[in-house]
């Protein structure tokens, strides 16, 4: 499969998530990046990123349309983030590659348990 | 407090998003939820709010790290578009109970082949 067609699926498939679940994609992102391009961990998770700058912003908008956006709220939780991801971002450049991976599948685990837990 | 509790788990949501490359969207919408009384529709759009500025921060640093893919990055973004409208139209379409247990078996499926792989003897695929 050409490289670009691998792109779009996985620009797809991270736009549908995120649409869907309201996150950024990058639940998809990263392991596709990492099992399917043969990405490095910390380069999936930057170029990841990237795109999900793209794709929250459309998803935003277009839920916006429907009016189930509340930025007074968004501001709530994204300011605290924004100290929380500059920490983050330090933090992983100090970690194994392979922990990244492994934190990363713990990660879907607990998510995969709350999604199925009512 | 439930003011606080929600903007501690905004916190914890960006560290866990700059650890690991998502927007940390997993932790937002259960604050919005829970803690701001938003339904769940509500508060995965007010969630995609948040994770915009969040992922243009990490973006910055991770810049100056050496790990963006700007390229690659730019282009999953840009033919994301039908994935987002399906997406977004599915969230206020159909059963929500549905599509988390959807996507609750595709998280399984994807630890257990990353899980593999990080234990598997080191010998990177090719891109």
């Amino acid at each position: 499969m050409p490289r670009t067609v691998k792109l779009a699926v996985i620009g797809t498939a991270a736009g549908a998530f995120s649409g869907l679940l309201g996150v950024g994609g990058g639940t998809v992102l990263v392991p596709l990046l990492v099992i399917w391009l043969g990405f490095g961990e910390r380069e999936a998770t930057g170029t990841s990123m990237m795109a999900i700058v793209v794709i929250a912003a459309l998803a935003v908008s277009l839920q916006a349309t429907y009016g189930n956006v509340d930025p007074p709220n968004a501001a709530l939780v994204g300011v605290p983030a924004l100290a929380g991801v500059v920490a983050g971002t330090a933090i992983q450049q100090r970690v194994p590659e392979r922990a990244i991976s492994l934190l990363f599948a713990a990660l879907l685990i607990v998510i995969a348990i709350e999604l199925i837990v009512p | 407090m439930s003011e606080l509790a929600a903007a501690l788990l905004g916190f914890a949501g960006g560290m866990v998003g700059g650890l690991l490359g998502v927007g940390g969207g997993i932790l937002f919408v259960p604050a919005l939820a829970i803690f701001l009384d938003q339904s769940q529709v509500e508060a995965e759009a007010t969630s995609l709010l948040a994770i915009v500025p969040v992922a243009m921060v990490a973006v910055w640093r991770q810049l100056g790290y050496g790990n963006v893919r700007v390229r690659d990055g730019l282009v999953i973004g840009a033919l994301s578009p039908v994935g987002v409208g399906i997406g977004v139209v599915l969230a206020n379409e159909v059963s929500q109970r549905a599509l988390e247990l959807i996507f609750a078996g595709l998280a399984l499926l994807i630890a257990t082949q990353l899980v593999i792989r990080a234990l598997r003897p080191a010998d990177r695929a090719p891109d």
